[in-house]
């Protein structure tokens, strides 16, 4: 068994050796709040491999491009998604459908870079996520909340990153949710701690003479008492389902999708700032159909029951909630069965936290497989044109509206070499703001 | 019988093995002269130093001491810290050039090659496992690894890395071209970008789709010319190869409009190699490729050797002299000839010796020159760069000042007037650590085993605390995640535990008087020996413990050791 160290012991041997780190709250103010007044925070959903718009949000049922796709009705009047969902069919009115988003980037890496930041890869800038920037420019109260303020749930293969902003600002990985977090805890009794920490402190003051300026400069005393803050926090508590009940459990799904999705929800009542779930296996350039319906035995249930624990919590009107891959997928079955990547259109679902709901924005392939008609803008795509989606929104765009709506003006800078980038070179969709 | 045969092997192999590893290793023999033509360059990259910080005012600060450049050395060149072992033959080395001597010796250790083909490796394919099959990651880097051993002269490296055909098996070298290669398409703009950034230390990227925005020299068709010069590379069964039919094609007549008048809507434009600049270096015989390889490497490419120096510079303090490290600003474009001349024809002028300053210097040159002219004059040989910024005095100064101000030492810095801090890279955090739990050198000579461990550690600690890939080179700030690994991990449990083939069991159990404990620990870890108020408090701890209350707080001083911002900031 792994002896706990307290909370208790280790504020008492810190105070007794100088480590300055400010006394946690026994219960985070955060969790008390509710309601529109309160601080908003984040949760993306990050379907990695690039989700197919048509057996989700997207489904063009009957149609060739459909496939083998269905489509069911929706507690929004006149929305139809992929029969896979029936479970966020009945929440999805809370929400918005953008059926209509655009890249450049048909590559993963290259595609996830652009979905996280908002901007296609260059080499000479390394952008931060979308939620990197709401956890910089939204800075929690360390007083508050002692454990990170960004995280990702669920491993995937880029998680979101701090970029230019530093890697302080990089997600916190927790590959497995709801399990206990790896090295949290310290692996002695109390007293060696004390020991440990008495005998850093020592070295730490030596190793400082004569470079005072450069020591403080590093962080790395600021480092070790925000982790050693986070080991002894009762929020670390957050990252466990104790105290959830069998029956929400099973509504959100034993995956660990679905753990991640209550983990999330766990934390931002904790007052994290943003939170990252991966649902990884959308890569379906086999088999899409079977691949999609695997998937969806994840995300519906989860994404779905996370909506409706939001609201029930009265938490959604102060978070916002965003389901987006890094693309779509084509519109032809392949000779596999499968959907290979397709950038030029795909969907994403977003609302909570100010957001209006119950839009359905922007209508892919309206003839079918790139078919021109009039009115359509057509792209080339390899050897031919594409008909383009009507009403195309621009991934940075959307950005900006999540920036508008957590209180960061889009055209706030971050600096490379000097070189101040905005935030996000879109504008604010308004008709997506409530009460705009 | 078999069943109960099995036992009795596997106990005698886990003896033998057992017994390799408490056997000596093989001496590493230190150097006992250096052969000494590095003082021109040495002295001029002094000079010119002195005479910047003299013309800003800034003090320097005092040299380090000896031991403090020996590890410096180590963290640099192999990505670990002396052992005990080493520390106390190297105070034992009386001998004039002690430290020179030692340079030589670690240059000459495998672990040197093995580690700087490591980091080569990054700029040149990445640190990612690239295409399955057709790229051998490990092949590349072992084979890097091979050419630094064997002094192979650095220009001669990078024409193989540019223009070798056929497997990537085979002929290692063609992975630089085979990670560019998807589904039998060849990326020329990502090869374009490597090039320019690895090989020549000028970033093109934005080239790529339009002109330059700052500067007015790089051109959009610049970039599409050295695109294209990948434009014939053809990756196929037998490895990479060139195929005349093979075109580079470009459909974005952004910034080139002029050059693709006369195009159809749907035509693309069949785009020639080209180069930005001094077209004359080409090679006249062979490939595409390896033309173009000597175009890079040509003897009066200044962007090639000062782009290497640059970055041989970076890994050794732990920053470039210029940066980001590659993408630099124009060098003076003029031939080395004509600076030498012009700064012979000052000197002449010069009337006092007062007036025989390098002044002129930096009007042409900066230390990238010296030491860019120094390599390209000694056949690009990669250790003698090495020595010489090892020898100079900026490497050997102290990482404390008498500076407390934050901006005066922001100057003193920038003029390289102090020994800059810099956050280690997580191989030369895990290095460190692994080194410190045994006394003696783990290196090649080390058991099998001991190095499986260190390799396996190794990659799971860098995988954790954070890989930088191929931006190792930018600095970075520490993160909570990598304060709970070093504090709280399995691998911190494993590196400081009290095991009877382990530093910290033995120091517990071998030293006699507590005094002797933490100066061994300290040498140890750290490369020094404690401070009075260091030594008080621990020698408080360890009072009259004996056994395994002795040997926990021992461990327990490694641990605070381990995350102190010593361990893990390089000083």
């Amino acid at each position: 068994m792994t002896p706990e160290i307290t909370r208790r012991t280790v504020l008492q041997a810190a105070a007794g050796f100088g480590l300055s780190f400010a006394l946690p709250a026994l219960e985070s103010r955060a969790a008390n709040q509710r309601g529109p007044e309160r601080e908003k925070s984040l949760i993306v959903l990050w379907m990695n491999g690039g989700p197919s718009q048509l057996e989700t949000w997207d489904p063009h049922a009957g149609s060739k491009t459909g496939g083998q796709a269905t489509a069911i009705k929706t507690n929004l009047p006149g929305l139809e998604i992929s029969s896979m969902y029936p479970q966020v069919a009945e929440q999805i009115g809370e929400l918005n459908v953008i059926r209509s988003l655009v890249s450049d980037e048909g590559d993963h890496e290259r595609g996830t870079y652009f979905v996280k930041t908002g901007y296609r890869p260059l080499p000479t800038v390394i952008h931060p996520s979308m939620s990197a920037i709401v956890t910089c420019e939204k800075p929690v109260d360390p007083k508050e909340v002692q454990i990170p303020a960004h995280v990702s749930l669920g491993g995937g293969q880029f998680p979101a990153r701090g970029g230019s902003l530093g890697s302080q600002y990089d997600a916190f990985r927790v590959y497995d949710p709801g399990q206990e977090l790896t090295n949290s805890r310290s692996p002695v009794q109390d007293e060696r701690q004390e020991r440990r920490l008495a005998t850093l402190e020592v070295v730490s003051k030596a190793f400082a003479k004569g470079r005072r300026v450069q020591t403080d400069r590093t962080g790395h005393q600021l480092t070790v008492e925000r982790a050693l803050a986070m080991m002894s926090s009762e929020q670390l508590k957050a990252f466990k389902l104790d105290g959830e009940s069998g029956h929400l459990k099973a509504a959100y799904g034993d995956s660990s999708f679905g753990r991640g999705c209550l983990v999330a929800r766990r934390l931002i009542e904790n007052g994290v700032r943003a939170v990252e779930v991966s649902l990884n296996g959308w890569d379906t350039h086999i088999s899409n159909h079977e691949g999609c319906q695997t998937q969806a035995r994840s995300l519906d249930g989860a994404f779905a029951t996370l909506i409706s624990d939001l609201k029930q919590r009265d938490l959604l009107d102060s978070t916002i909630v965003l389901c987006i891959g890094e693309f779509g997928r084509t519109p032809e079955v392949n000779n596999a069965g499968g959907r290979d990547h397709w950038q030029h259109w795909f969907s994403c679902v977003v609302g909570g936290g100010g957001f209006n709901k119950g839009m359905i924005i922007g209508e892919s392939d309206p003839l079918g497989i790139g078919e021109l008609g009039p009115g359509i803008k057509s792209k080339k795509v390899g050897n031919k044109l594409v008909g383009q989606p009507k009403d195309p929104i621009k991934v940075p765009d959307l950005y900006a509206t999540i920036y508008s709506l957590l209180g960061i003006d889009p055209k706030g800078e971050f600096y490379f070499k000097s070189r101040p980038v905005p935030y996000s070179d879109g504008t604010a969709v308004k008709r997506l703001i409530a009460n705009a | 019988m078999k069943a109960r045969i099995a036992p009795l092997l596997i106990a005698a192999g886990v003896f033998a093995l057992c017994f390799r590893m408490i056997q000596s290793p093989e001496a590493t023999e230190t150097p006992r002269s250096v052969e000494d033509d590095l003082q021109t360059a040495v002295s001029e990259v002094d000079a010119y130093l002195d005479f910047r910080r003299e013309q800003e005012n800034v003090e320097p600060a005092k040299p380090a001491d000896d031991l403090l450049v020996l590890r410096r050395l180590a963290s640099s060149l192999m990505g670990t810290v002396p052992s005990l072992e080493e520390i106390r033959q190297f105070e034992a080395d009386k001998d004039p050039g002690r430290l020179e001597r030692w340079t030589l010796r670690y240059l000459n250790d495998p672990r040197f090659s093995d580690y700087f083909a490591e980091r080569l490796a990054r700029c040149f394919v990445g640190a990612e496992n690239g295409p399955f099959i057709i790229f051998r990651r490990d092949r590349f880097v072992n084979w890097l690894s091979d050419q630094i051993r064997s002094n192979e002269p650095y220009d001669g490296i990078i024409r193989q890395v540019v223009a070798t055909d056929g497997l990537w098996t085979s002929e290692p070298a063609s992975n630089f071209i085979t990670i560019a290669s998807s589904e039998g398409d060849i990326d020329e703009n990502m090869l374009a970008t490597r090039t320019s950034r690895a090989f020549l230390g000028q970033s093109l990227d934005c080239a790529q789709c339009h002109d330059h925005k700052f500067n007015a020299d790089i051109k959009r068709s610049d970039f599409l010319g050295v695109a294209a010069q990948f434009g014939t590379v053809d990756v196929g069964g037998l490895g990479v190869s060139d195929y005349a039919g093979k075109f580079f094609e470009v459909d974005d007549f952004n910034d080139i409009e002029e050059m693709a008048e006369g195009l159809g809507e749907d035509e693309k434009l069949k785009f020639e190699p080209t180069v930005p600049f001094h077209p004359e270096w080409l090679g006249k015989e062979g490939s595409p490729r390896q033309k173009f390889a000597e175009w890079i490497t040509h003897e009066e490419n200044r962007r090639f050797h000062r782009a290497i120096a640059n970055r041989v510079w970076g890994l050794m303090f732990g920053r470039p002299f210029i940066t980001p490290v590659d993408d630099m600003p124009n060098p003076k474009d003029r031939p080395y000839t004509d600076v030498a001349a012009d700064v012979a024809k000052k000197k002449a002028e010069a009337t006092s010796p007062a007036d025989d300053v390098p002044i002129y210097w930096h009007e042409y040159r900066d230390v990238l020159d010296v030491l860019a002219e120094d390599f390209q004059s000694h056949n690009c040989d990669l250790r003698r760069l090495v020595k010489v910024i090892a020898r100079s005095k900026a490497f050997r100064m102290a990482s404390t000042h008498a500076e407390d101000d934050e901006m005066a030492l922001f100057d003193i810095e920038e003029h390289w007037g102090v020994f800059p801090m810099t956050r280690l890279r997580p191989e030369q955090v895990i290095g460190s650590m692994l080194q410190s739990s045994y006394i003696r050198t783990v290196n090649q000579n080390s058991h099998m085993f001991l190095r499986f461990i260190r390799f396996t550690r190794e990659r799971g600690f860098v995988e954790q605390y954070g890989d930088l890939g191929d931006q190792e080179l930018t600095e970075r700030s520490g993160t909570i995640p990598q304060a709970l690994l070093r504090m709280n991990s399995g691998m911190t449990r494993e590196t400081i535990e009290s095991g009877i083939f382990q530093a910290s069991g033995r120091i517990a159990s071998m030293c006699e008087t507590n005094e002797d404990v933490v100066d061994t620990i300290y040498l140890v870890c750290v490369s020094r020996r404690p401070l009075p108020e260091e030594k008080e408090h621990i020698l408080s701890l360890l009072g009259d413990a004996k056994g395994n209350a002795r040997k926990t707080i021992v461990e327990d001083v490694y641990w605070a050791l381990f995350n102190s911002p010593e361990f893990s900031w390089n000083h």
